[in-house]
Formats: structure tokens, C-alpha cells, sequence
């Protein structure tokens, strides 16, 4: 595997990182205003999340930094091109970031309101537009020779790209319900359960569809033909086994099916861009590549070995905040600000 | 007005306000780390307490922080997008590094450290907030390490028109870096230390219940503050040498050193006509400026027209070469003035802890209130003059601002992006200072009560 090959498995697994941990703080953010009625009920599902969110999304601003350092031309017709539905999500990261810190420094309703649905709205804009950003990758947008980005705010909606976005949309916000039901207790737990099993079917629904469009709107018909492979379909029976685990109240099981449906649906998504990186709708000459946007040998080089060595410590460490946070968070928890 | 003049402005204005927080989390959570081991080793529960109070008000900072550090990552990319192209290879480098190395410690240690005070052995919950300070600080060396290259490329070739990293261990070593980081390192120690000597003085002003606590913690902050702006000076002046050596044009620009001088003299305060670059009026002392810059009574310090001369040879002509020099200027003014500023009260706070002398008269204790702000002019005004003063060049003597611009980004797009940031930092800028106003204020939780939260009722204070 060469170079270029090499950092583009690491973007997918960057952001198989990122949609598989974002994915469930996004989906408590989505479901705090709908599951929390009281206040101290919002407090434990902000808690669900306390001491993961933050790390979380630095999957995310790795994943920019080595789209940046590894693949320059891809981070600036991106994000240059992408400029306002990207403006639209910083905001939106933005207010939800303060608002985890802040809902709690004052005693007052309305403050508490305000932020509340800063949380909702600084979550369910990034789960949508996620989607869409990742739909424009693969469906192709206007490019040009000098891989400048020609079109504009509203050629990035198409129906492809909105059904992209709802199935992130969807797909998140099952994950954070699922997520909420392992962390909690008592009636918060039931709650989110049974929320979890109705917006299964939703979830099904909207990935089938999705599936639907791959083949009318990309191009995958033409370059795997009919029969899709191992892994979409790997991912399509992890998420339906979601349903069965969930009936069974199984939902540790539900919640690493989650996982397996997150993983391989991101990795079917970078399997069917490859060797592209950015499809060009003007012209298929002008697509971007791994070869053609990506930085020297020798940066590459230099950061393979950075990366490959702290990726997995991260892992570990990361990992090792999850057990000691394991224990379930009580309905009448007293001390659950800080 | 253009695209670009839009551009250049949303970048400025989001830097600087990042860079209003940053300097606390990288100087505070250092000091809380410092607090929470005094406990951890002396069992003395006030220390304990200490911990919790400024790490409280550290939160808060620390969430404006991060949240505004998003917004850089991405902006690179969506409004210089030609920059990203062209240094990709070796400033995307160091900003995903930062992300692996720093970020991901800081940001699971910070939450580690929030929510495992009860639930971890005392010695590991301690690690983490030292683990957050560490973090926090790296962090400031890689991107550090990525900003030094644009002030003096090294380790570099130009091949198809991009910069390509040929020597990854002469881009970490770069001479730049090597007294840049030690400036804003020590910048951050010493912002943290008037921050906790401004509220502490507040509070003794007031001869508020919490006199004990609030005597202890100036005393830290004292200490730690004279190291740090001892320090800043001192890296300071190095920095100013070195940047007579590699960035003459930014030195005669920050002296409104219009023509060369052998030996050159120090100006205290010129006025300018700043447009047809001559000066009007100056108090100079003699010889000032060579021996601030070589060390010695004479020595030539390059003037502006002689550079740009010089430049234009070199890089081409029709271009001016010569940054915005009134702000250059006043900007290196204001943060040499501040500066002196503390290192004056940081004396004198120094010498009351020492004498355990806290009957000062109470103008002293209201100037050290005020006096929050001088680290946070010397800060912003530092960052104008390091960046300001590098114009033209976004890397200096390899690509222009201007032609680092995102070229299918439209004067509408920034403009929308700009006024968003506005009202958006706006808002959160008097959300943050009320929140660190109202907390400061309250004080630390009475010693008896380990009871915290919930039960108390709501605090209303007068709005700043």
C-alpha cells in the first residue's frame, strides 16, 4: 500500500472515530429537550455525555488537521468550497460547546431554556449537515481544472445529499437514545428505551432509502454493479439486528450493532469515493484524488509514524475514561453539577 | 472593500478573540495544578478549596477556549484556501499533531478531572489536571511551531509551486520557535497570575468573609507572577533580537525606524505621517536601540525605505513591503508598557507576601483589580505586532496575504460569516465575563459546607 493509500484509510478511520462517538453526543443533544422535562432530568442526560463530549469531538478536529496535513488540496476545496454549510456547523459547535459549561451557572429557568435548546440546535445542525457534506463527496460538485469550487450554498442540496443528511440525522439520534438508555437508570432508562425502539423502524426506513439512492443518483451502479459487496451489506444486517437486541432489551448488544452499522456504513462510504477524494460534476478529469490532492512523500512519511504510534495510546486512554465513567447515572442524583 | 480586506479582518478578529482565553487555560490550569499538589502533599483542606474555586472560573474560560479554537482549524481552509494549498505539507502537519498529541489529552484529562473528583484515588485525579496543564501547553508549542515557519521558513523547498517539508526536525527546532514559545508560555503564567491577583484583590479590598483564602492565593499568585513576568521580559528581548536578524522590516516598523541609524536611537514616542513614511516628531534616547538590538553602543539598525529598497531587489518590485507601521508601532508600545506595568506590580505584590504586609492602602488593591487587563492588552497587542507586522507576507518571503485568499469565496459569503462572528462573540463575550464576574465575586464555597450546588439559592448579582 502506498503513501497516499495508507492516509486514506486513516481519514475513514479518523472519521469512523468521529460519527461513531459525535454520533451519540449529537443524538443526547437531539433527544435533551424531548427526553428531559424537568430540569434535573436534562442535567443527568447532559451527564450521559459530561466527561466524553469534549474529546469526543477532537476526532473531528484530528480528522481536519490530517485532511490538512495529508491531503492539502482536498481541506481547501472543501472547506472554501463548503464555506457556509461549514460556517453553519461551526456556529452551531459553538453554542453547544458553551452551553455544556454554562446551563448550569445560573439558577433561572429561562437561562437554562436558552442553552438547552443552544444544545439541541448545536447538535441536530452538525447531524444533518454532516450527512449532506459527505453525500456532496461522492455525488460530485462543480470543480474546475484548478480543483476551485464553482457552485454555491444551495448546490450542496440536492435529493441526494438531503436523504444523506437525514440518514445521519436519524441514524445519530437512534445511537444517542440507545446511548442514554446504557447510562442511565430507572425512568430515564425506560424512557429512552422505548424511544430507541420506535425510532428503529425510522432509522430502517430512512437507510433503506438511502441505499435506494445510492444506485439511482451516484455512480456506484457503473462502478460495482448491482451486487454491492460484503460490507454495505454487513452494515444494513447490523443495524436491522439493532431491532431484534432492542426487543430483547439487550442494549449493550444494540448499542456495539450501532457501532458495527456506523463503522462499515463511513467505511462503505470512503470504499465507494476511493480512488476519488472530491467528485467533480463539471468534468470527471477534474475529480480529486488521493494522488493529486494529496502532500509530499515525505510529510507523509513524517507523519505515519506520528500518527501510527498516538493513535492507539489515544485509544487506549480514551477508552480507559469509559470504564471509570461505566456506573449509571441516578434519576435523583443530587451533586450532578459541577 | 473586498473578498480579501473581509477576509483578513474575520481572521484577525477570531484570532484575537481566541486568544483572549487561551493564555488563562495555558497559565491557570498549571497554578490549580500547583494548588491541588500543595493540598495533595499538605492535607491543608483550603488548598483543596482553592482548587475547586479557580478551577470553577478556569471552566468557564476554558470553554470559550476550545470553541473558539475550532473556528482557526477550519478558517485556514474556507477562506485561505491558496494559503492551505501552497503550506499544507508543512503547516497542516504540526495542526494535526497538536490535535493528536495535546488536544485529545487535554480535552478526556479535563473531563477525567471534572467529574472523577470523588470516584478516582486522590494521586490519579491529581495527575489529571496535570495531564490538562501539559496538554494545553503542547498544544501551544505545536501550533507555535506551525506559526514560526511563517515568521522564518525552515526545513523547506519550493516544488511545483507548493512548500514541500524537507527536514522535519529543522521545522521543530526552528531558531523562531525557540524564543517564541517561551514568551507565550511564560505570557500565560503571568496572565493567570493577575487574574488570580485581581480577583483576590477584590476581595481583600472588601475585607470579604474569605480574607484567609484570598491572602493565600495572592500570595501563590504573587510568586508565580514575578517568575513569569521576569521571564516574559527577559525571552522578550531575545525575541525582539532575533526578529532584528530575521524580520528587520517588522523591527523598523514596531520603532517607526524610517531611515537606517548607526548607532541607532530608541524612539519613546514619535508622531508620524504615517502615510508618506516620515516622522514628525520623536523623543529619541541616543544609541538605545543598538544596544537593545546587539548588545553593544553601536551597530546599524535597518530603516524602513533602506529595506524596502532592499526587498524590492529581492522579491520583485511593485509591491510595498512595508506593514501598517502606526499600528505596529503602538501596538509594540502597548505591550512593552504593559508589560513594565506588571513587572512593577507583580513587584509589589511580591514584596507584600514577603512581608506578609496585606495592609495595603486600598487605591493599591483597585489599581491591581484593574490591572486584570493589562495582560490581556499586552497579549492581543504581542499577537497584532507578530502578525501585523509580517505584512505583506503571510510566510515570510514565499507567498503574499493576498494571493492566500480563497478565490471562489465571495465579498457576501465573508461579509455573512463576519457579522455572524460578531454577534455571536459578542453575545458570548458578555455572557462569559458576567459568568466569571458573578463567580469571582461569590467566592470560594464556605470551609464547613462540602455540600456543593443544588441546594443553594439563586444568586443575583448586579450585571457588570
Amino acid at each position: 500500500m502506498d503513501l497516499q493509500d495508507l492516509w486514506f484509510v486513516l481519514i475513514s478511520v479518523l472519521f469512523i472515530g468521529f460519527f461513531f462517538l459525535e454520533g451519540f453526543d449529537y443524538g443526547v443533544g437531539i433527544l435533551l429537550p424531548f427526553l428531559g422535562k424537568t430540569d434535573t432530568q436534562r442535567r443527568v442526560i447532559i451527564n450521559t455525555i459530561g466527561p466524553f463530549w469534549d474529546a469526543n469531538e477532537v476526532w473531528m478536529i484530528t480528522a481536519g488537521g490530517a485532511l490538512f496535513a495529508a491531503f492539502p488540496h482536498w481541506y481547501a476545496t472543501l472547506f472554501s468550497g463548503f464555506y457556509l454549510a461549514l460556517g453553519l456547523i461551526l456556529f452551531s459547535l459553538i453554542e453547544r460547546g458553551v452551553a455544556f459549561e454554562f446551563r448550569s451557572k445560573q439558577d433561572d429557568p429561562r437561562w437554562r431554556s436558552v442553552w438547552d435548546w443552544a444544545i439541541f440546535f448545536g447538535s441536530a445542525i452538525p447531524a444533518l449537515l454532516w450527512g449532506v457534506a459527505f453525500g456532496n463527496l461522492v455525488q460530485g460538485t462543480p470543480i474546475n481544472a484548478e480543483m476551485i469550487f464553482t457552485g454555491n450554498f444551495f448546490d450542496l442540496l440536492s435529493p441526494y445529499t438531503l436523504v444523506c443528511g437525514l440518514a445521519s440525522f436519524t441514524i445519530f439520534t437512534l445511537h444517542g437514545a440507545i446511548f442514554i438508555s446504557l447510562r442511565t437508570t430507572g425512568q430515564m432508562e425506560q424512557k429512552a428505551q422505548s424511544t430507541a425502539s420506535r425510532l428503529w423502524p425510522v432509522a430502517v426506513g430512512v437507510s433503506a432509502l438511502l441505499a435506494v439512492a445510492n444506485y439511482a443518483y451516484i455512480d456506484i451502479f457503473t462502478k460495482i454493479g448491482v451486487n454491492p459487496g460484503i460490507m454495505p451489506v454487513a452494515s444494513a444486517a447490523a443495524l436491522l439486528s439493532v431491532g431484534y437486541f432492542l426487543r430483547n432489551r439487550q442494549h449493550g448488544w444494540a448499542f456495539a450493532m450501532m457501532g458495527a452499522t456506523i463503522l462499515l456504513s463511513v467505511a462503505t462510504f470512503f470504499w465507494f469515493l476511493y480512488p476519488n477524494v472530491m467528485v467533480s460534476s463539471t468534468d470527471a478529469a477534474y475529480n480529486l484524488t488521493v494522488d493529486n490532492a494529496s502532500s509530499s512523500d515525505y510529510t507523509l512519511k513524517v507523519m505515519s509514524v506520528i500518527a501510527l504510534t498516538v493513535v492507539p495510546i489515544v485509544i487506549l486512554y480514551q477508552g480507559w475514561t469509559y470504564w471509570i465513567f461505566r456506573k449509571r447515572l441516578l434519576d435523583d442524583a443530587k451533586a450532578l453539577e459541577y | 472593500m473586498e473578498a480579501l480586506d473581509l477576509a483578513r479582518l474575520q481572521f484577525a478578529a477570531t484570532t484575537v478573540y481566541h486568544f483572549f482565553f487561551v493564555p488563562l487555560t495555558l497559565g491557570l490550569s498549571i497554578l490549580i495544578a500547583i494548588m491541588q499538589t500543595i493540598h495533595y502533599r499538605t492535607q491543608n483542606p483550603v488548598y483543596d478549596r482553592m482548587a475547586r474555586f479557580w478551577g470553577k472560573l478556569f471552566l468557564i474560560n476554558f470553554a470559550m477556549g476550545v470553541v473558539t479554537g475550532i473556528v482557526l482549524e477550519f478558517q485556514f481552509g474556507m477562506n485561505w484556501s491558496e494559503y492551505s494549498r501552497f503550506m499544507g505539507d508543512i503547516f497542516g502537519a504540526p495542526l494535526a499533531i497538536e490535535a493528536l498529541v495535546a488536544f485529545f489529552l487535554e480535552s478526556t484529562f479535563l473531563g477525567v478531572w471534572i467529574f472523577g473528583r470523588d470516584k478516582l484515588p486522590r494521586g490519579l485525579h491529581l495527575a489529571s489536571i496535570w495531564l490538562v496543564a501539559f496538554g494545553a501547553n503542547i498544544s501551544a508549542l505545536w501550533i507555535l511551531i506551525a506559526n514560526s515557519f511563517m515568521q522564518q521558513p525552515v526545513g523547506y523547498t519550493i516544488r511545483n509551486g507548493r512548500a514541500e517539508m524537507t527536514d522535519f526536525f529543522a521545522l521543530i527546532t526552528n531558531p523562531n520557535v525557540r524564543v517564541q514559545f517561551p514568551h507565550v508560555f511564560t505570557s500565560g503564567m503571568a496572565t493567570a497570575a493577575f487574574f488570580v491577583l485581581g480577583i483576590s484583590a477584590w476581595h481583600l479590598l472588601r475585607n470579604t468573609k474569605q480574607r484567609d483564602f484570598f491572602m493565600r492565593s495572592f500570595r501563590l499568585a504573587s510568586v508565580y507572577g514575578i517568575i513569569a513576568i521576569v521571564l516574559v521580559i527577559m525571552v522578550g528581548h531575545s525575541q525582539a533580537q532575533h526578529m532584528v536578524e530575521v524580520q528587520p522590516m517588522k523591527m523598523a516598523a514596531a520603532e517607526g525606524l524610517f531611515e537606517s541609524e548607526d548607532p541607532a536611537s530608541l524612539s519613546l514616542f514619535t508622531i508620524g505621517d504615517w502615510e508618506q513614511r516620515e516622522e514628525v516628531f520623536s523623543i529619541r534616547i541616543p544609541r538605545a536601540l543598538s544596544l537593545l538590538s546587539y548588545n553593544r553602543l553601536d551597530g546599524e539598525v535597518r530603516g524602513i525605505h533602506d529595506l524596502q529598497a532592499e526587498y524590492e531587489e529581492k522579491y520583485g518590485e511593485g509591491v510595498s513591503y512595508i506593514p501598517p507601521v502606526a499600528l505596529s508601532y503602538w501596538s509594540f508600545r502597548a505591550m512593552v508598557g504593559a508589560g513594565f506595568a506588571m513587572l512593577g506590580l507583580a513587584g509589589i505584590a511580591l514584596y507584600m507576601t514577603v512581608r506578609n504586609r496585606f495592609n495595603a492602602p486600598g487605591w493599591f488593591y483597585k489599581v491591581l483589580v484593574a490591572a486584570l487587563l493589562l495582560p490581556y492588552i499586552a497579549n492581543t497587542t504581542g499577537w497584532l505586532l507578530t502578525e501585523v507586522g509580517r505584512q505583506p507576507w503571510i510566510v515570510f518571503g514565499l507567498q503574499l496575504t493576498a494571493d492566500a485568499v480563497s478565490p471562489n469565496v465571495s465579498l457576501g459569503m465573508v461579509a455573512t460569516t463576519l457579522i455572524a462572528f460578531v454577534l455571536v462573540y459578542g453575545a458570548l463575550m458578555v455572557v462569559d465575563v458576567y459568568l466569571l464576574a458573578k463567580f469571582g465575586r461569590k467566592g470560594p464555597e464556605p470551609a464547613e459546607a462540602e455540600d456543593t450546588d443544588q441546594s443553594q439559592p439563586a444568586v443575583t448579582t448586579a450585571h457588570v
